[in-house]
């Protein structure tokens, strides 16, 4: 019964997933894109409860669709129409080309892992309770991975300055 | 582990990852560009995720923590670059933003 109910949940989210995924890159309007990528995160958020990762889930909701789609909704509410691109009139070279070459990248990568892991992918590790816990994440972020905390806020610093400079104007630039 | 197994997750995480790439490639709008771009990085997130899972070990758990941080910073100074674009432009496509070429 279990195992029936995590298939059912994870078509449900793969499902939405995908579809998530292909609406962000297909509306024409970015607003109902925004949107999408909600969706997108959302489900994303769910798949990684079924890996037993539940604090980068919640953090997931709370960084993604709590900051970044807010600031993205802000921006375009603020750039108004004229963020939107309709689509060039009927099918380019250039959007041929452009599914040729992601589709080329998907079979790449299927092949590159079918090839090197395709035996071992069907072995998974035995986890212990804590697994993917908010303890767990702060005790490997404070031993193994400190360095990259550290780092993690320099880069949050910068982008928070780059992000006033931009956004703020240059005023003698401007003057021209 | 019940359910589905590596296999299927990381078949997911590429399709989501072609279809973000499909997007860089396809749209002209930079705000698109940049949503599609944030889908490839959370298709990263979750082969990352998926391995961390098959290992039984937090470190990838790490490393997708640290691609958000880092995806929430290009998404600062990326929508940055778009709103000063658009104030000396007026106009955002792509295509038609060429005067940096030599």
């Amino acid at each position: 019964m279990e195992e029936f109910l995590v298939w059912a949940v994870w078509v449900v989210a793969a499902l939405a997933l995908l579809s998530s995924g292909l609406a962000v890159v297909l509306f024409s309007n970015p607003f109902y894109s925004a949107l999408a990528l909600i969706g997108n995160l959302a489900s994303l958020a769910v798949l990684y409860l079924l890996l037993n990762a539940e604090f980068v889930a919640a953090a997931q909701v709370l960084v993604y669709a709590g900051a970044v789609v807010v600031m993205f909704l802000f921006v375009i509410a603020y750039l108004g129409g004229r963020a939107d691109t309709p689509w060039a009139g009927g099918p380019t070279l250039q959007a041929f080309a452009a599914v040729v070459a992601a589709g080329a990248i998907a079979v790449e990568v299927v092949v590159v892992i079918a090839l090197k892991a395709g035996e071992r992918l069907s072995d998974t590790a035995e986890i212990t309770d804590g697994f993917g816990s908010p303890a767990e994440i702060g005790i490997l972020f404070l031993s193994d991975h400190l360095l990259a905390f550290e780092v993690t806020s320099i880069v949050l610093l910068v982008a928070a300055v780059g992000g006033v400079i931009l956004g703020g104007g240059m005023p003698k630039e401007r003057a021209d | 582990m019940d359910g589905p197994g590596i296999a299927a997750y990381l078949v997911l995480s590429v399709v989501l990852f072609g279809t973000g790439a499909l997007g860089v490639l396809i749209r002209r709008s930079p705000l698109i560009i940049l949503l599609a771009l944030e889908v490839m990085l959370n298709a990263g997130n979750l082969a990352l995720i998926t391995f961390s899972r098959q290992l039984g070990n937090g470190d990838g758990q790490i490393f997708a923590l640290t691609v958000m941080v880092v995806a929430a910073a290009e998404a600062v100074l990326g929508l940055g670059l778009i709103v000063a674009v658009s104030r000396r432009h007026g106009d955002l496509d792509v295509d038609r933003l060429t005067s940096l070429r030599g």
